[in-house]
Order: C-alpha cells, then structure tokens, then sequence
C-alpha cells in the first residue's frame, strides 16, 4: 500500500530529477573478469522515495547497491552524489557516507564480540570523548525504541549473545541513527527480515515508511513480495544485470510483478527437455528431511533421477546438500543415504578447488583409493585418469599438470564435474555448480548429466537458474529453510517456482 | 535465575580459581597470610602480570607472540647495564625497542604474514641482543628502580597494588575508552571496522607498540626484584603469558579478551608453585600442574560453549 | 623493486627448496675461505650429523604444519626430553634391550601425539594452546622420570648415532634414507596427498570424501613419534638423556620449516628443503664460529634470516587464520 501522500509528492516530480537526486548512477557497467554483472543501469534515488528493488539471483541487485554504497567502483558510467559528479576513482565508502549513504548488508557487519553500544561507537567516529558510552546507549536505545518497540534488547549486551534476529535489530538501529556529524539520508535495506520474525518485521517496514515520509530515502531489497508492495513507492526490477523495469508501485501487481522478473524462455532446445515425468518407483537412494521442516516433507532421490532443489540462493538448499554429504559418512537423523556420494561445488573457492595442485591433481582426489596400490598412488594410473577426463569433458588446457588455476572459471567447473562423474559415487550432489559458466560449457555438462542419469547414477541438483530445472525429473522448492512446493516434471513452470520462491505473506 | 548466565560464570572463573588457590595456601601455611609471605609469594608474578598483559595485546588482534620471552629478558639486561650505566642510552634503547615492535606490527599487517614465524625469528633477535649485552649473568639493576620495585607500602604489599592498577589501567584503557573499543573491534570483525573507515594498519601498530611497552615494564620489574638479569632470564614469559590470559578468560580469536581475568590467571600460575612448594609436592611437578590446569580451564570453558550451542 | 620481489618469489615458488641449499653452500664457502680451505671435511661430517636431528623433527613439524594454518605442535622439546629419558633407562645401557627401549619410546612419543589431538578435536582448543599445554605436562613428566637419571647409552645404539663411516656419520645415512621415505609418502602416498589437500582448503578436503579428522590425527601422532626418535637419538648422541636437550629443538624444528621452504598457510611442502634447512642452520653457527662471531649475534642473525624469508616468500595466499 502507498500512502496518498507519497504518490502526490512523486507525480510532482516525475522520475526524480537528476539535480536534486541523493545519488543518481547512469550506464553504469561493472564487470569481474569476463563475468558482466551490471549492464548499463541507470537509477536515481531522490529524498523520500522508497524504492522496492526486486529480481532472481544474480540479477545483479547486490552489485548495484555495493557501487552505491561505494564499496565497489563502477567500471564504467556516471556516479552522481548529491547532484555532484564522482570521479570514478573517487568512489569510496566514505564519499557515499559523507552524504548519509548507509547500508545494512545481508552479511551482518557488527563485531561480536563488543556490547551492541560499542559497535555504535565503531561506526559513529564522533562518539569519543568522556561519557562516550552513555551517550552511544542513548542513541541506540532511542532507535531502537524508535523502531522496534518493546525490543528488551539491553544496549550493554555482547552482540555475539544475542540471537541472530536481535543482531539484525541492532545493525538496522545503527544504520538508522543521527549523529551530530551525519545524518541517515538513503538507508539500502538488503533482506532485512530475512531473520526478523513476522510482527518484529513489520515494525521495521512501519518505520520505513515513517522514515520516508520524514524525507529519507530507503532502497528496500525484499524476496517477500508483500513487503514490497506495502512499503514502496516505486519498484525496480532487475534482470540479468540490468534495469527493466522502473515503475510506480501502484502500476505494478503481483502477477505483472513476477512476469517481470522471469525471463522468456530463449532456448531452443526447450523440445527436448519436454520429456515426461518418470514414475518414481522403488527404493529411494536419498531421504533428506531439512532441519527446518516442520511437516514431513523431505527430499527424495530415487536411482537415476534428477532432482531439482530450486528457489532463493541461501533459502537452505546448499545446507541440505551438506546434510546429505554428511549423512554419507556420519549417522544422521535427518537424512538417509544409500550410496556412495561425491559433491560437485559451486562456490569453487570455498568449496572445491585446490588452489596450489595441477588440474590433474584436483580432478583425481576424489579418486585416489581406486587408483593405488599399498597406500602409494599409481602414476599410470593417475594420468590415465586425467587423460580420460580431459577428452570426456573436453578441457580446455594443454597440460592437465597446469595449476588448477591457470583454467577459466568454466574449465575449472568442468574438472570439478571429472572429480565427480570420475569417482566410483552413485549419488551426485551439485551445489548451484553452473555459476559463471559460459552457455557452451553448460551444454556439454547438461548433456553429460542426462547420459549419466540414464545409466543409473542419482542427481540432486540445487540451481538457481530456472532454464536448468528444465532437466530435472522433480523439483523441490525451497524457502527459509523448508520445502515450500513439490513438483513434476510435468507441472515445472517457471511461474510456479517463482510463487513459492516469493512469499505472498504481507507485513 | 533458574539458570547461571554462563558470561558471568566464564568472568568469575578465574578469580575464583585465584581464591581457592589462596585460601589453599593460606590454611596449608598460614604464616604466608602476611604482608612479608605475600609480598615474596607476589613479587615474581608480579613481571609476570605485565608481561602477560603485552601478550593480552596481541592476543586482541588475532595474532600471537612467541618472542616476549626474549623481549623481556633482552629488556632486563638492557636496565641491568646501559640504563644504569648510561641512562641515556638505556633509555634511548628501550624507546627503541618499542619502536622495533611497532614495525613488527607494520610488517605483519602489510606483508600479511603469519605471527607465529615472524615474533619467532624475533625471539632469536632478542635473545641475540641480551646475550652480547650480557654473556654471563651479572650486572646490576639502577638504584632507582630497585627502590621503586622494593618500595614498602604501608598495609598492602606493592605487588598487589601493582597488580590491581595493571588490571583497572588496561580495563579502562581497553575495555572501557572509546580508543579500546575500536581496537578491540579490528580483532573481532576486522572488515567491518575497515568498513565504517578505520585504519586496520594504525590499529594493529598501536597494539604492537603497547605490547612493547608492557613488555619494557616488565623487564624493568624483573630487574627492579632481581636486582641483576641474565640472558634467559624470562625465557618461560612466553608460554606463561599466553597461558596466563588464556585462563583469565581470554579466547583464542576474534578479539575476546579480559584484562583483569588475565591478571588474575598471571598471578593463579605463578602461586601454583608456591602451593605445590607448601604441599611438599617436588618444584618438578609445577609446570606440570600449570599445564594440568589450563587443559582443565579449557576443557570446561569448552563444555560450557557446548552446553549453550544445544540450548540455543 | 618490485619486479625484483616477484622474480624473487617465483623461483621461491618453482623450487622452494632451493633457497635453503644455495644459502647452505655460500656459507659453506665463506667458512672454508675463513679458514683458508682447511678441515673442509671435518665441517660437512659434523653438519650432517647434527643437521640429522634439526632434520629429524623438521620432518614431523612439516607434517602438521602442512595439514593447514593454525596447526603446529609445540610440544616437541618435552617429547624429546620424556622419550630420551624412558628409552635410556628401559635400555639400561644393554645392547639386548634396544628394541624394546626404542619401541617404549616411541609408544610414548604416539601417546602424546594422541594426547595432543584428543585436546584439539575432543575439547577444540586452538592447536598452538592445545600443543603447549600438552608440553608443560609432559615436561613435568620428564623433570619427575629422568630426575638423576645418568644412565649412558647402549653400545651399539651409541655407535649408531655418532659413529662414522669414511668419514659420514652412520646417522646421517639413516635419516637420510628416512626423509626419503618420508617425501615420497609426502607426494606419492595417498596420505600424503589427503593431508596437502586439508592443508589447502579443509572444506573442499572434507566435501571430497576426505576423512579430515582421522588424517588430521595421524599427522600430529606422526610428528610425535619423530620427536620422541629423535629424544632416543639425541640421548645417545650425548651420552644420555638430559632435561633440556630438546630445548632448542622448539624453535628449530620450526624454523628448518620455514626456511626449507614450506608454506605456513599449508597444503605445500617438500621434504628435501628441510634437509637444507637443517645444514644451513649448522652451518650458520659454524660460519659464524668461525668468523670468530658470537653466540649473540649468530642468534641476531639466525633471527633476522627467519623473519627476512618468511617476509619474501609472503603468505601464499590470502588471510585464512
């Protein structure tokens, strides 16, 4: 819901001049090696706009507020703070903060182990000086009660003591309070009740709105499309690294607001993914409760099937995939696994590359049992491994002895896929692994994982991209940590996985 | 109160632990209840407390010290030749040696090298330059500072006073002042206090730099009791300063420190011995008795953390 | 400058081990020039015999330093002291009982390595903690059990560890043959290979079907059993086992690491670099000896030489403490 008094104020001045906007960015591109993850965006932030920033992962939302932010530098374009033009080797954090700019990022950027006053301090330099502490106290009750009423957060309490939820109220209220030296002016909000509970949250987005009509600005990034709607004044949609649509909240619904987000279906070979739904017969390999689960929903995986995890990135599929791995060398009491398994990452740094070996070395590892003798790995047979693997998947490189890290990022991904499919594993867990990878390589792996599927070998895919659901049998859909939708092949569409992925629930 | 908030008990631990340890050795030998028994228990922790403070420095900003060990030894042959030679030396010497450990810091935030090697190399460094000031035991600490140290307080004895401004002064200086608080913050989440525009490199010297200086003080105390030094003369500081904060409390990482508790576990290690001395328990089994504690402090404080992960 | 620095850091990184043995023989001929090319032979014999027991916990601490950052064990100078003196007075002096004696000493030096890991895994103490307070307990251990002990050697286990053949030590030989063994489990083995790719990134090691905790706990039971080979050997190197033999062996034993060029952030190191590390540190002190330098500043250097490789080499990757 908009308040009359919003959209009067913005039809007084259509689209928000570029002279009297906060921060105002044009054709701004960014780019991370070969990877475009912004194309161009223009958008400006004028005093008392709340603007709703939606789009699927990887739409670039979280790029596009880190250059406002001033933590990251454009590549390219034009970056206006305060009707001022930045050189853009002048962005900086403290440039955007000069002018109130401030961010609560998912990541929470408190220390834990301060009392909640002293992370004021920390951020506020001009908090100094003799009878520092109480006045930091005053100001972080102050907002806290100005915004989360009956909190009972205590300001001397260790950040690290309190729950997650409390942590997130605490980094919202520093973000929110005025010292003498700065006040809030555009506040970017990056899923702020991702771990509020319902009446704490719709505290916070009354305060927003409050906040707005004050004259402040707030960017208010939401996957809880409710939330959206009764707090924006204006909606912008991204999509794959681009703004395509900039529109009054009020000409938008939920329907036209999903349709804008997803993306028409440009692949051609939509045919021959249209293959029927298997019947699931048997034994199921995989039984996978998430923690989170209240009702008895839980993900199966029968022998030679695709199983889609879909939804928001960070809604709990990675951690049921960790589970499942887990459960294949440990009991568990979540999970069942009948098989060996074998993990394909897709956060390759964190996950799954091993920065100082040779591509060889990274593809056998998973391997090396079968490939030795008395505890001592047979060099013939190692090198036949990576010979395989190489034509299998056709790696780009002239020496599997090269570092691991001289391949692009989807060579990398491929040997990553040879660690896997190499391995003597029944059950392959792919954690979103087609992250950065380029459309040619996607092919030849899509290819390959139906071959394999076809042979007997079990798959259970977490991805973000809907096009690759598509080669799922089944698909789970996650949200906040639980099931949320079951589909079929048959009845996948991108419609209903962006439902269940949007929780309708409003504030 | 159904429940014991585990953050108090975790603060309570180590004054407790001094408490038992004392009334232990007070009903064992009560003559030791005294202002002479306590000022000879006292005396020797007493450089012990300062230099498990410089290692509480360290400790706060994620990295470790093997060399203050060395650091003071080299600092007690320095007070115990040139300062009392020639002063201005001395003194000169000493302000350099701060300095050497501001740089150290610079080095290892710049170069982000690990602190274990570099205080390591370091330790050899010290231990060099106390040995060609002082290659046999001897010299002779300056008047002045042997009458500071030895200085008859009326009632209480100097070590406890001492040891009590020790923990307030950093308390305050560190737990309570807005300048603490920031430093404190670069060991608990030192991207977000880049983030909000903190200089990591100015923090992290000036931690160095005040490890430094506690480290001078200590020296000089040590000389100040001991009247003369050698070499290796605080070789095991090492090992007791990290032992000692870490039974005050002090965690591993991320910025977790308690100074008063690590005054507290500084002075609880050095009377285990003299407890183990009244027991007629040989001198061999205090170092054993040291460790036996810190593995028994740990595995509680492990317990504890555990206990709270099920319960949340 | 800087094109200096990164030519510098990538021969580092193409033949780590290098460094440590081209430092070893420039002082090596700075030595011989001092001496005016006399006693040449004499030198290489006594470095080869004592680099043997720089190399001999080098080779362990290597181990777990390998398996990632933050692991180090420090409680290799109590192990040497605690497992000399058991294996001196099981063996009593008679050649009969060497096995049994070794085989005591050893058994022990594996109990602390349990010890140590059952603290780190079973109560999640830091390593660094967790291996000191292992070490104060053990030290004790070895003040109460070799207290008086002034038991000599066994002959044959003597004539091991200082005898010479033509001229090489006999327990050179050994513990060369012994770091051979050791760099092929190091790159060849399956183990060697598990506990690189730990070191490298312990969450990809353990979603690779890596048993981390069982690898983890070999490695520092491994270095255990060479420090407490190396106390048997030390003790009957001097003539018995004495309290403080090991006290060097702290800092040494990390420091052949460093030098010989293995990563402290893990996942990378070699064998062979430790050995030059090993002769090079000997050599250093006798260098220095003979340049008529003193003990103090020998150390200063020693130091320095530390801090300046570690400085140059650089951290191989990013912060991961």
């Amino acid at each position: 819901m908009t308040t009359h008094s919003q959209q009067q104020r913005r039809e007084a001045m259509p689209g928000s001049s570029l002279q009297d906007s906060l921060v105002a960015l044009s054709g701004v591109t960014k780019t991370f090696g070969a990877v475009r993850a912004l194309a161009g965006v223009d958008l400006s932030v004028g005093p008392g706009e709340c603007i709703g920033l939606v789009g699927h992962n990887g739409a670039g939302k979280s790029t596009l507020m880190q250059i406002l932010a001033g933590t990251l530098r454009p590549t390219d374009g034009r970056y206006d703070l305060g009707g001022e033009t930045v050189a853009l080797s002048d962005v900086s954090v403290s440039k955007a903060q000069g002018v109130g700019i401030r961010c609560v990022f998912q990541e929470l950027s408190l220390c834990p182990n301060l009392t909640a006053t002293e992370n004021v301090r920390v951020r506020h330099a001009a908090l100094s000086g003799f009878g520092w502490r109480k006045r930091a106290a005053k100001l972080l009750t102050e907002a806290l009660d100005d915004i989360f009423p009956g909190h009972g957060i205590s300001p001397g309490a260790t950040v690290g003591d309190l729950s997650l939820g409390r942590r997130q109220m605490v980094e919202i209220a520093i973000n929110f309070i005025a010292t003498e030296s700065s006040h809030p002016r555009l506040v970017i909000l990056d899923e702020p009740t991702s771990s509020l509970d319902q009446s704490v949250a719709s505290q916070l987005l009354a305060y927003a709105r409050r906040f707005v009509e004050a004259g402040g600005s707030i960017i208010l990034i939401s996957h809880i499309l409710g939330d959206i709607f009764s707090t924006a004044g204006r909606i912008v949609v991204m999509r794959d690294g681009a703004v395509v649509a900039d529109r009054p909240a009020s000409e938008f619904d939920r329907a036209s607001l999903v349709a804008a987000m997803g993306h028409v279906a440009e692949d051609d070979e939509d045919e021959a993914l249209a293959h029927a739904a298997k019947a699931r017969i048997g034994e199921p390999v995989v039984i996978a409760r998430p923690p989170k689960q209240a009702n008895g929903a839980a993900v199966s995986l029968h022998r030679g099937e695709i199983v889609g995890l879909a939804g928001l990135a960070g809604h709990g599929q990675t951690a049921l995939l960790r589970l499942v791995q887990h459960a294949a060398y440990h009991r568990s009491r979540l999970a069942e696994v009948r098989g060996r398994i074998a993990f394909v990452a897709g956060d390759r740094q964190s996950d799954g590359v091993f920065p100082l070996w040779s591509i060889g070395e990274n593809v056998t590892i998973r391997s090396l049992p079968a490939l030795s003798r008395l505890g001592f790995v047979s060099s013939a047979r190692e090198a036949a491994m990576e010979a395989e693997w190489k034509d299998t998947l056709k790696i780009r490189t002239p020496d599997m002895d090269d570092n691991i890290l001289t391949l692009s990022g989807g060579n990398q991904q491929k040997a990553l896929f040879a660690r896997a499919l190499g391995s003597d594993a029944e059950i392959i867990a792919m954690d979103d692994p087609m992250r950065g990878v380029d459309v040619g390589t996607k092919r030849e792996v899509y290819e390959r994982i139906r071959k394999e599927a076809g042979e007997g070998r079990s798959f259970l895919w977490y991805t973000t991209e809907f096009d690759e659901l598509l080669h799922c049998d089944h698909v789970y859909v996650f949200r906040e940590g639980r099931i949320v939708a079951e589909l079929d092949r048959g009845e996948l569409t991108e419609e209903k996985v962006l439902q269940s992925s949007f929780d309708e629930a409003a504030a | 109160m159904a429940r014991l908030d585990p953050k108090l008990l975790r603060a309570a631990v180590p004054a407790l632990s001094l408490a038992l340890l004392l009334v232990a050795i007070f009903i064992i030998q009560p003559r030791t209840m005294s202002y002479f028994g306590l000022n000879l228990m006292l005396n020797l922790a007493l450089p012990i407390a300062f230099a498990t403070m410089a290692q509480l420095f360290i400790l706060t900003v994620n990295d470790l010290d093997l060399s203050i060990g060395g650091f003071v030894s080299m600092v007690a042959c320095i007070a115990a030749t040139w300062l009392n030679e020639t002063p201005l030396l001395g003194i000169a010497a000493l302000i350099a040696s701060i300095a050497a450990y501001a740089a150290l810091g610079a080095l290892i935030h710049l170069r982000n090298l690990p602190s274990i090697v570099v205080t390591l190399g370091m330790s050899f460094v010290w231990l060099g330059c106390a040995v060609l000031l002082l290659p046999s035991p001897g010299g002779a600490a300056p008047d002045w500072l042997t009458a500071i140290v030895k200085f008859k307080m009326p009632f209480v004895p100097l070590a406890i006073v001492a040891s009590a401004v020790l923990g307030l002064v950093v308390h305050f200086g560190l737990m309570r002042s807005a300048g603490g608080v920031v430093l404190r913050a670069s060991g608990g989440n030192p991207q977000a206090v880049a983030k909000a525009g903190w200089s990591l490199l100015k923090l992290k010297v000036t931690m160095y730099a005040l490890a430094g200086t506690f480290g001078v003080l200590s020296g000089l105390i040590l000389v100040g009791t001991t009247t003369s030094a050698d070499a290796n003369i605080a070789l095991r500081y090492t090992l007791l300063s990290i032992a000692g904060v870490i039974l005050g409390g002090g965690e591993f990482t991320g910025g977790r420190v308690s100074p008063i508790g690590a005054v507290l576990g500084a002075l609880t290690l050095a009377l285990v011995g003299s407890l183990l001395s009244f027991l007629r328990i040989s001198p061999e089994w205090q170092i054993g008795a040291q460790g036996l504690m810190l593995i028994v402090v740990l595995a509680l404080r492990s317990l504890v953390n555990r206990f709270e992960e099920r319960a949340q | 400058m800087t094109s200096r620095l990164a030519k510098f850091q990538s021969i580092w990184q193409s033949a780590p081990y290098a460094f440590a043995f081209i430092g070893a023989m420039v002082i090596f001929a700075i030595t011989l020039i001092a001496n005016q090319g006399s006693g040449a032979g004499q030198i290489v014999s006594a470095a080869l015999a004592f680099g043997s027991f720089y190399a001999l916990v080098g080779i362990g601490q290597m181990f777990v330093i390998t398996s990632g950052p933050g692991n180090i064990d420090l409680s290799v100078p109590a192990n040497i002291a605690l497992s000399g003196a058991v294996a001196m007075s099981i063996m009593g002096g008679s050649d009969a009982m060497i096995p049994l004696g070794l085989l005591a000493a050893l058994g022990c030096g594996a109990a602390i390595g349990c010890v140590n890991y059952a603290l780190i895994s079973v109560l999640r103490i830091p390593p660094i903690i967790a291996t000191l307070s292992s070490s104060f307990v053990v030290q004790s251990l070895a003040i109460v059990y070799g207290r008086g002990l002034r038991i000599t050697p066994p002959p044959f286990l003597a004539e091991i560890a200082t005898g010479r053949v033509a001229g090489i030590p006999i327990l050179s030989v050994l513990v060369i043959a012994l770091a051979g063994v050791m760099a092929l489990v190091l790159h060849r083995s399956i183990y060697g290979r598990f506990l690189k790719a730990i070191g490298q990134n312990m969450n990809a090691a353990s979603l690779a079907g890596i048993r981390v905790g069982l690898v983890r706990f070999g490695t520092y039971v491994l270095c255990a059993i060479f420090a407490a080979l190396c106390g048997v050997l030390l003790a009957a190197f001097s003539g018995g086992a004495s309290l403080n033999m090991g006290e060097e062996y702290l800092l040494a034993s990390i420091a052949v690491v460093v030098i010989g060029g293995t990563s402290v952030a893990g996942g990378f190191s070699n064998v062979s670099g430790i050995w030059g590390a090993a002769l090079f540190l000997y050599l250093l002190v006798t260098m220095m000896n003979t340049l008529g330098v003193g003990t103090g500043l020998r150390q200063i250097l020693t130091g320095l030489i530390i801090v300046a490789v570690i400085t140059l080499a650089g951290s191989r990757r990013g912060v991961r403490e």
